[in-house]
């Protein structure tokens, strides 16, 4: 069956609110409203107010308060409506929570989830529209992951909620809606997408392309059109960005000996410079190109439409750089 | 039998307080002694810490709570350990009656695996969850709604209409104006948590005096709508018997309570503040005199015969040398061994209760990276 990613994570939340009591949802309309994004539409009905609570419009308040409900064995799930907010909550995640079990030598860890959508919505400018890998990721203590589809969605969610440590869930707005083919084995209560794992979407030859979230739907869109000319690019899904799968990439880099990098975030200290630098690193003998990078513009983001367009990287951006990637075209 | 009534010089400040504070407390020698006790200690402790800082045995930074030694002694004795603690950098002193050793604080101080957080944590990050005692939090005020979380998880547990255990959150009068205390004491009223918020007002956040930095400096009266109350932070039995009431009102489904001890810190606010800039040490004279904490509990014990002058130096004496005894065993710690260095990053493995590894942990020299960047996630090593 096709699900779309909303409903993936909504039922994602709901199994394991189920299977642990301890877990329990907090955020901004998160219960009655049943979600800014509807993502968590009906667990209030189902759980009531003791494990769906509607917070003020407070993210340091209430995400410092999730941290000390997890210090003590709980298993919150913080809701930041978009993780644009959870910039004044940035204290309390990364020194009360991602530091907390290395300063107590191991005595008290921090099970929490940070979830909510990140990186660039519609039409909502530059204070709503930004991506927070690069920023979370650096962290040591934090584990980050970034869906793409349902299937990573759900999967993602679950071993999120179940991992005894903090993890930042960066979901992404303009995927909730779209539909997602999900496996048998991905409907079932049991499925898990393991963190620190990345998937090779699609198996090519001639040239690795590598994104996470929504960028992940613009390679394989480039890459189908790649495939009409006689390109097979592969796609790599990173699906976790904090542990990092280099070796994925790395061995696809040592099978294409080319490399693209694509995401939504600003090109400075991005995802695809920390991938650049390990590939240099690990794997400079086999490219055979320079890497290329599609990042965002280095600009705040706009309003206007045909402005917004040109600041986030577009299939067109891919091909692009694909061709310089491949001498095809300078 | 033996029990004594200790009327107090000082009432309670109150603000919207539905109930009437005590007047006074009834006490005996044996727990007079045991406050006076664990108080020297902590003094001397303290002090301790000066001279080892001063010789550079103690590194980076150093907040010593003497003076102020009251505060906690008096929530100890009103809690049982049950009940959730939270505090500040200046933490000393609440770890040794949360889990924590003389010898192990001074370990952990010098950076000795034996400290209480295996030297990773130093001056300003002590914790023992199994005494519920979280920390030893070093941003200014970041600790208080992470505190609201330990009274959620705490009513959470609780089956509803029985008692439910509280959690304090202590912080210094510097950080009260922070936002963020507010949208904890918010949550805190709106769901009814056990929740106190604990104001240790030592008159100065650093080196600005609380009339420089407090547009309103009753910090009891802070929660708006919710009930304060303020108390002699000198006096433990007038701390005790504040906090008494306090966890009575909040573990049965009141809500949360402001309180505020006034209290003073001998101290400079670390040790790079030798503390005259911005006070004189007539002040601080005055209040060595006037309000000692120790010497009011020591005064009590003389004055109704509980105990004789030279006992209590007796007491003193030995105390000295426990903690001059401490310090030599933490000095015979050992350095922390290089793989700590990258340990205690995550937890996980079957029962998720092992400390596991990233596969990949990138050193300064990267030829000499732990694990290996073709491996994928983490794993016990």
């Amino acid at each position: 069956i096709d699900m779309p990613v909303r409903e993936a994570i909504n039922q994602g939340l709901d199994e394991e609110m189920e299977r642990n009591e301890n877990v329990f949802l907090l955020g901004e309309e998160v219960a009655q409203y049943q979600g800014a994004y509807k993502v968590t539409k009906g667990l209030y009905q189902k759980y009531g107010e003791k494990r769906v609570l509607d917070t003020p419009i407070t993210e340091m308040g209430f995400t410092g308060l999730a941290v000390g409900a997890a210090y003590k064995d709980l298993r919150p799930v913080v809701e930041f409506m978009t993780f644009n907010f959870s910039m004044q909550a940035i204290d309390q995640v990364i020194n009360s929570a991602a530091k907390q079990l290395y300063m107590t030598a191991g005595d008290i860890p921090v099970p929490i989830v940070f979830r909510g959508p990140n990186g660039s919505a519609a039409g909502v400018a530059a204070q709503h529209s930004q991506c927070f890998a690069a920023w979370y990721s650096s962290v040591p203590g934090l584990k980050v992951v970034s869906p793409w589809s349902s299937e990573d969605a759900k999967g993602l969610i679950k071993s999120a909620i179940r991992d005894p440590n903090p993890v930042v869930v960066l979901e992404n707005e303009m995927l909730y809606g779209v539909s997602f083919p999900m496996s048998d084995e991905a409907q079932g209560k049991d499925f898990l997408v393991p963190i620190g794992q990345a998937k090779v979407e699609k198996e090519g030859t001639d040239i690795t392309l590598v994104a996470h979230s929504r960028a992940v739907g613009h390679c394989m869109a480039a890459a189908e059109q790649l495939a009409k000319e006689g390109i097979k690019a592969e796609v790599i899904n990173l699906r976790t960005i904090r542990p990092m799968d280099y070796a994925t990439v790395i061995a696809s880099v040592k099978k294409t000996n080319r490399l693209v990098t694509v995401e939504e975030g600003w090109p400075q200290n991005g995802i695809g410079a920390d991938i650049s630098a390990n590939i240099v690193e690990e794997a400079f003998d086999y490219l055979d190109a320079p890497i290329e990078r599609v990042t965002a513009a280095d600009v705040p983001m706009p309003y206007s439409k045909p402005l917004e367009e040109a600041a986030v990287p577009q299939v067109p951006d891919i091909l692009a750089a694909v061709k310089r990637a491949l001498y095809r075209e300078k | 039998s033996g029990s004594i009534t200790v009327p107090f010089s000082r009432e309670y400040d109150t603000h919207k307080l539905p109930f009437e504070m005590p007047k006074e407390a009834v006490t005996n020698k044996e727990e007079l002694l045991g406050y006076f006790k664990l108080m020297y200690t902590m003094r001397r402790m303290e002090i301790t810490c000066d001279t080892e800082y001063k010789a550079r045995a103690i590194r980076g930074f150093c907040h010593l709570y003497d003076g102020q030694e009251a505060v906690a002694m008096g929530v100890e004795a009103a809690f049982d350990q049950k009940d959730s603690w939270i505090t500040s950098y200046r933490c000393h002193c609440i770890s040794l009656l949360r889990g924590g050793t003389v010898e192990s604080i001074f370990a952990e101080l010098l950076g000795y695996s034996e400290g209480v957080s295996h030297g990773k944590g130093g001056s300003m990050h002590m914790y023992s969850k199994k005494h519920n005692f979280y920390g030893g939090q070093g941003i200014v005020g970041a600790q208080v709604p992470v505190g609201v979380g330990l009274s959620f998880a705490a009513k959470y547990a609780t089956p509803p209409g029985e008692k439910t255990p509280v959690a304090i959150a202590m912080y210094g009068d510097g950080a009260a104006n922070q936002g963020q205390i507010w949208e904890g004491a918010n949550m805190a009223s709106l769901w009814k948590l056990p929740m106190i918020f604990c104001i240790e007002n030592n008159q100065y956040g650093m080196g600005t005096s609380k009339e420089r930095s407090s547009s309103n400096n009753k910090y009891y009266t802070m929660g708006n709508h919710i009930p304060g109350v303020r108390m002699d932070g000198m006096n433990v039995l007038m701390v005790r018997e504040g906090m008494k009431a306090a966890k009575e009102w909040c573990s049965t489904g009141n809500g949360p309570i402001y309180v505020e001890s006034d209290t003073y810190r001998y101290h400079g606010h670390s040790m790079s503040d030798p503390g005259t800039t911005y006070r004189n040490r007539d002040e601080i004279a005055s209040m060595r005199t006037a309000r000692d904490p120790i010497e009011y509990v020591k005064n009590l014990l003389v004055q109704h015969n509980l105990a004789d002058p030279q006992e209590l130096k007796n007491i003193e004496k030995d105390i000295r040398k426990e903690v001059q005894d401490a310090l030599k065993a933490a000095k015979n710690g050992s350095i922390p061994k290089f793989e700590e260095l990258y340990k205690d990053i995550y937890i996980g493995g079957e029962d998720n209760s092992k400390i596991v590894y990233p596969a990949y942990i990138r050193m300064p020299d990267r030829a000499k990276s732990i694990g290996s960047i073709y491996e994928r996630g983490v794993s016990g090593m």
